[in-house]
């Protein structure tokens, strides 16, 4: 459905993206993600032909975008991160404006009842844009992507600046949509990601940097050997004491969840329990362990690994 | 190209623009008309139209400043940058809905002739070649205003372009007599707007200088069809 090989861009000297390849087939809801800058906006915009890529070519449903624009076009239905809307007209008189601008035949009163009405602003569509709220004007602009029923939809941060309601609506209107074509979304809240989409493909600085589901991307950094363990005692004397044993490969202080009490993620070597010789050597220290239990990895702490930063030291999710 | 030309001539008349611009025009035309021929008892539509050169100069960059600059500050052009439409279509959409309601406006002074022709003879031939020259004037100008409007996102800045070029080109005929050098005082003659103006207030229908405007129209509505799709490689 969706060919990518080998795409780069430049903005001067400052590379955007960096030689990237990926399909996408029919009917996969794929989530970019990276965080601000990582090249996921310069990716959908390529993919659109709003951008031009330095290098490389892009196949949509087969017809080479740079070579058939138009035809290849056709197939996409794009929203960007701020919807481009004319807010001095009225939200049907613009999604009129989008139909014929498409260049669709296929009736234009039930087109634009059809996508009021899948994105809920049936009530709204008599009401000028500029008077419309943030989210109703993100459903426009979902609206307009929608006209046409493209193969294809591109939908770069579709949950930006909305209310946790709206978060939800969107969302789900996204999952139905996904049901039935090609939905690619980019978000760097990671909550949406794992909720909406089969496939991630993590950027950083313009690269792939993993390209797998959410599932397998936790799968594949969670360590059977990492515990988080619950130690009373000067942190120092901790971390010195865990540090000196054999097995343990890295100890990262984490909170501190009583007055002297400390939870720690301690990661030992690969295929080795190390319960036992963490729980002699604080004894040891004088240091009671309190308790411990698995550490489960999120796709958050994938995503900050992926991107180099340690897990556990920023806020959790935007959402 | 149509739902371009469509959307354009609603956001003319459905803001004050559109009204306001041939309202200004009709008060100059009106002016004109009142003062060389009602008060001064002639037919003859020359001096109207000499001075309309001008009215039209400084009027057209109200018109065109807002075409291509407001899409971009507003990212609209986005839209019209993933739609399957080519960038000729877009700016010719864009072209036509100013040129139109500058026809709008222009057709005052074929009413002002009709009104004439009540009283006295009027040479219709001679008032069309008038008609024809303001014409081409004017789309030659909405091109170099929608060109100008291409390269920046402040519509103050287009429309003051725009003035610039206008003020320009007047001042080109003074050029012209203040070089020596005969070749270049020439060449520089038949690049003035006013000079292949003048022939049609004499009511001389040149081919030279109907495909004079119509190329400075075309050149620049070529050059904003550039402009526009650079923004792609930006």
């Amino acid at each position: 459905m969706i060919e990518v090989s080998h795409v780069s861009k430049q903005y001067g000297s400052k590379i955007a993206l960096a030689d990237i390849s990926f399909s996408v087939p029919g009917g996969q809801v794929l989530g970019l993600l990276g965080l601000n800058g990582a090249g996921k906006s310069t990716t959908m915009n390529i993919l659109t032909g709003c951008l031009a890529a330095t290098e490389g070519t892009v196949l949509i449903d087969g017809i080479d975008l740079a070579k058939e624009a138009k035809a290849a076009k056709r197939k996409i239905g794009y929203m960007p991160e701020i919807p481009p809307l004319y807010t001095d007209m009225l939200a049907e008189d613009f999604l009129g404006f989008v139909y014929e601008l498409k260049g669709l035949k296929t009736g234009k009163k039930d087109a634009v009842g059809r996508v009021c009405e899948r994105a809920g602003i049936d009530h709204v569509r008599k009401r000028m844009i500029r008077n419309l709220s943030k989210g109703y004007r993100q459903r426009v602009g979902l609206a307009s992507a929608m006209l046409g029923e493209p193969k294809i939809l591109i939908l770069d941060e579709p949950t930006v600046g909305l209310d946790p309601t709206q978060i939800i609506e969107i969302r789900s209107l996204i999952a139905e949509i996904g049901k039935e074509r090609t939905v690619i979304l980019s978000s760097h809240i990671l909550s949406e990601i794992q909720a909406v989409c089969e496939r991630v493909i993590v950027l950083d600085q313009g690269k792939i940097v993993a390209d797998d589901t959410p599932q397998n991307l936790e799968n594949a950094i969670q360590s059977k050997d990492s515990y988080i363990a619950l130690v009373e005692g000067e942190p120092s004397l901790v971390e010195r004491a865990l540090r000196a044993l054999e097995h343990v490969k890295e100890v990262t202080r984490l909170n501190e969840e009583e007055p002297g009490v400390y939870s720690y993620r301690i990661r030992g070597r690969e295929h080795v329990d190390i319960r036992r010789e963490v729980f002699l050597a604080l004894a040891g220290a004088g240091c009671p362990l309190l308790g411990t239990r698995s550490a489960h990895v999120t796709l958050e702490d994938v995503f900050l690994r992926l991107v180099g930063k340690k897990e556990g030291t920023t806020g959790r999710d935007e959402a | 190209m149509n739902a371009i030309l469509k959307r354009e001539m609603n956001a003319y008349f459905d803001s004050p623009l559109g009204y306001v611009f041939i309202a200004v025009y009709y008060l100059f035309a009106g002016y004109f008309f009142l003062l060389y021929n009602l008060y001064g008892n002639s037919t003859d539509m020359r001096a109207l139209f000499e001075m309309m050169f001008t009215v039209t100069l400084f009027l057209i960059p109200v018109l065109t400043m807002r075409l291509m600059s407001e899409d971009k500050k507003a990212r609209t052009d986005q839209l019209l940058l993933m739609a399957p439409v080519s960038g000729t279509a877009i700016v010719a959409g864009k072209f036509l809905a100013a040129l139109f309601v500058y026809l709008v406006a222009m057709a005052i002074t074929l009413v002002q002739a009709a009104v004439l022709s009540q009283f006295a003879l009027v040479e219709w031939s001679v008032v069309l070649g008038h008609f024809i020259g303001l014409f081409l004037l004017g789309s030659a100008l909405t091109a170099i205003g929608i060109f100008i409007s291409a390269l920046t996102e402040n519509q103050v800045i287009a429309a003051i372009g725009g003035f610039c070029t206008g003020f320009f080109l007047m001042l080109l005929d003074s050029v012209a007599g203040m070089i020596t050098n005969t070749r270049l005082a020439g060449f520089v003659t038949d690049l003035s707007f006013q000079t292949h103006y003048k022939n049609f207030t004499y009511g001389l229908f040149n081919v030279a200088d109907i495909v004079f405007y119509v190329s400075v129209a075309g050149l620049f509505l070529f050059l904003t069809v550039c402009a526009f799709e650079k923004r792609r490689f930006e």
